[in-house]
């Protein structure tokens, strides 16, 4: 066992006297917001920028009152080019500053690749460190909140594939805080992928039950100064024998609700960080269970969990009782009406696991 | 196709043309005579200069003119001649010079085996060497992969940057890029990218970033006709004129996107520069083969932007001689006589008579220079030789290739580094 995965280890992260004592109850977009403030209250070279972040304060909040407090030179809205937005965080990132532009939904990622993949990713690289990227791309994704497919995608795959860039996804309020602190810190391009199902409540997979606020949630409680969660460490949400279940985002509640309700003991790890991945905690995981079930919303073919898949199989395959079974969104489009047929759920999530403590 | 007649919108339409297609098609092809006779050239000092605070609407012709300032006869005339004293005329023409003996020489470093790739500026010297020293030096540039007069003119290794060209033990570049896409942060020079127009908004934000802080630098930034059709390139011009970023941003017009004449990027509707009259910037359309129009044009839109009157577009007016690049030939596309043909001229041949009717240079000067200039680049090229020439074993450590990806190197890059170190070692190798 290492005590990487240990929840405690990693919170032990945080040293006492950084964090502060006045822990508040906070939804995850009210954790994105106090770590943007802290961050811009710690550091004169924070900028926040992207579609209507400024006076309006995002289209889920996420920059409410910055601008009103850090002033437009720091916050502002741009225009609608996401190339241009990703592009301009470069060259400020060039410039000495640290860049956290805002692209409004995941699905929009798209025209800002080539700045992100051959430009952002591969500066460091390519002038030997000369010139750096540090900007941390924060962006809404994910299903679940009828949003269509230009407003639900999950496309983490696209960017665990490019090397120089880190790929972060919280699914709890403390963590959001903590890593996305961690990742504008960090010197190298990060996408802080936001599950923006879970921004007001942890989702439990079962769409036609009253949605759940963050209240009374452990990991809603979130220190109001600075604290750092840090990258590349995964977190054991629950500690089982049965199976390990690898997820992140939204499928860590739909995951620990399922197993809860069917009463199994599995170990389940929310990766937290799929690049740099904590291999460490995954691989003492299974060693020990034995079986293996990885869980995203992202579509299958080419998807993290064939990553995933691959780690395991290469490392852990002497201690394997069963194949590894992937619960993943479909090879299709997010489909409006059928959302919930879609998105991968309890139903789907408790066969695989059935079926893989069958053998 | 069958013919809908049968119906009643096929009664209807029976009467409308056909709709044409237009695919551009350049004036001449290889074995036909050049011919340019579609370009209006205006003479030299006829453009007027605006105030460098001018509205951008108050001077829309000047996306459509041609700054000129250095006429026929070699005499520089106009309100755009920016009276520079001969010595600094003199090291004009010496940093052009330099520029093509360089390239000659690495040009055939490239034939000879020792490295992958190279590609010329010659024709279009003026529009790097001009710039750079019309700007501070501390200003910075985000280049596209044809300025290598900036790096020149601001007095950088010659050695450094052949280093880079022939990715041997001494680029500091660590034999990671292309040939020739150089970084060098000390002389304000951004690294270059083989993405096009990437730069673009790169500059933008540099600039936005330099103005947010209160500093006196500007940015600028260069690119080819061929590549302003990019997004990256229009979402450059947005933000420039949203924010009014101090920033420059030169679009060299060399006629040719490798292969594409400047018609499949819209040359036949309009000018480059005439994309400002769009963003609400000001636009400057400058004869590119003319140094001093280039460093007069360069000037004044740095002392716009020094004066928070924001972003000037700025098309450079040129003619690539040689073909896009080393793996590239011309005489497969274009005719064979435009270079020689171009009404332009050559910026060298240019500035050269100018320095002769002030009297302060004469042929055997220029020769004695030319000598002189080749000698200093084969002897750079001797120096940088001793560090080893593409593919000569005198490069990086293999496991070098592995650093910089991150600031620290992760555990997976770690072990893919340690398994191939390992293979190699089974091997025997």
């Amino acid at each position: 066992m290492t005590e990487t995965h240990d929840i405690d280890a990693v919170n032990a992260v945080m040293t006492q006297d950084e964090a502060q004592a006045d822990v508040r109850q906070m939804n995850m977009i009210q954790a994105i917001n106090s770590a943007l403030d802290v961050m811009m209250d710690r550091d004169p070279d924070v900028v926040v920028m992207g579609e209507d972040v400024g006076y309006f304060g995002g289209v889920f909040r996420a920059t409410a009152g910055l601008q009103q407090k850090y002033g437009k030179n720091r916050v502002f809205d741009t225009p609608i080019t996401e190339c241009g937005i990703i592009g301009v965080a470069v060259g400020m990132g060039a410039y000495g500053l640290r860049p956290v532009p805002e692209i409004q939904f995941a699905d929009y990622i798209y025209p800002a690749l080539d700045q992100l993949v051959s430009e952002a990713a591969r500066l460091r690289y390519r002038s030997a460190g000369e010139f750096v990227s540090p900007m941390t791309v924060r962006s809404p994704f994910g299903g679940g909140i009828f949003g269509g497919q230009t407003h639900s995608q999950s496309p983490e795959g696209i960017f665990t594939h490019v090397s120089g860039v880190k790929t972060v996804i919280p699914s709890t309020p403390y963590d959001a805080k903590g890593l996305l602190i961690a990742a504008i810190e960090d010197n190298d391009p990060t996408i802080f992928f936001e599950p923006k199902r879970i921004y007001n409540g942890p989702f439990d997979g079962h769409y036609d039950t009253p949605a759940k606020s963050w209240a009374g949630h452990a990991q809603a409680q979130v220190p109001q100064g600075y604290y750092r969660i840090p990258l590349g460490k995964a977190r054991t949400t629950r500690a089982g024998e049965a199976l390990t279940i690898l997820c992140y985002g939204t499928m860590v509640h739909v995951v620990e609700n399922t197993v809860a309700a069917m009463g199994v003991d599995a170990e389940i790890i929310d990766l937290r960080t799929l690049v740099p991945l904590d291999i460490e905690a995954i691989e003492a995981s299974v060693r020990k269970t034995g079986r293996c079930l990885i869980v995203h919303e992202a579509t299958r073919t080419s998807g993290f969990g064939a990553e995933l898949l691959a780690q395991v199989q290469e490392r852990c395959f002497y201690h394997l009782e069963a194949p590894i079974e992937r619960v993943t969104g479909f090879d299709t489009p997010y489909p409006h009406s059928l959302e919930w047929a879609y998105f991968p759920g309890p139903v789907r999530i408790r066969e695989a696991i059935t079926k893989i403590m069958k053998d | 196709m069958s013919d809908p007649l049968g119906s009643v919108e096929g009664q209807a339409r029976r009467n409308l043309p056909s709709l044409k297609l237009h695919v551009p098609e350049p004036p001449a092809r290889p074995g036909e005579a050049a011919d340019f006779t579609h370009f209006d050239i205006p003479a030299a000092g006829a453009q007027p200069r605006p105030d460098e605070t001018a509205q951008p609407a108050d001077m829309r012709d000047m996306a459509y003119g041609l700054v000129r300032v250095l006429d026929d006869g070699g005499q520089a005339v106009g309100p755009w001649d920016p009276r520079l004293p001969a010595e600094t005329l003199l090291k004009m023409l010496r940093y052009m010079a330099l520029t093509r003996a360089f390239d000659a020489r690495m040009f055939r470093a490239q034939r000879q085996g020792k490295t992958s790739f190279y590609m010329k500026s010659t024709g279009e010297e003026a529009v790097s060497i001009g710039a750079a020293m019309a700007l501070s030096r501390d200003d910075m540039c985000f280049p596209s992969y044809r300025q290598q007069g900036i790096l020149i003119a601001r007095d950088w290794s010659l050695v450094d940057m052949m280093n880079q060209i022939y990715s041997n033990k001494g680029d500091r570049m660590k034999g990671r890029q292309l040939p020739i896409m150089y970084s060098a942060r000390e002389a304000g020079f951004f690294s270059i990218s083989g993405n096009l127009t990437t730069q673009y908004p790169q500059a933008v934000g540099w600039a936005m970033a330099s103005a947010a802080k209160g500093d006196t630098r500007i940015a600028v930034t260069w690119c080819g006709e061929g590549s302003t059709a990019e997004g990256d390139f229009h979402s450059a011009c947005t933000f420039a004129s949203v924010y009014r970023a101090p920033v420059i941003m030169n679009v060299v017009n060399n006629q040719w996107a490798i292969s594409s004449f400047s018609g499949f990027a819209g040359a036949e509707a309009t000018t480059f520069a005439a994309r400002a009259v769009g963003y609400g910037i000001a636009g400057l359309r400058v004869d590119g083969n003319d140094v001093l129009a280039v460093y007069a044009a360069t000037r004044w839109a740095a002392d716009r932007a020094r004066a928070n009157a924001g972003p000037t577009l700025i098309e450079h007016f040129t003619y690539r001689v040689e073909g896009h690049s080393t793996s590239d030939d011309p005489s497969a596309y274009r005719s064979a006589e435009e270079s020689s043909q171009w009404p332009l001229g050559d910026p060298i041949a240019r500035l050269k008579a100018h320095c002769i009717a002030l009297g302060i240079w004469d042929d055997d000067r220029h020769a004695a220079m030319d000598k002189e200039l080749a000698e200093h680049v084969r002897d750079a090229a001797r120096e940088a030789e001793k560090n080893g020439i593409l593919g000569h074993g005198l490069h990086h450590p293999m496991e070098s290739m592995f650093e910089d990806v991150f600031e620290e190197m992760p555990w997976h890059l770690e072990e893919q580094k340690q398994q191939m170190l390992d293979e190699w070692k089974a091997a025997g190798l």
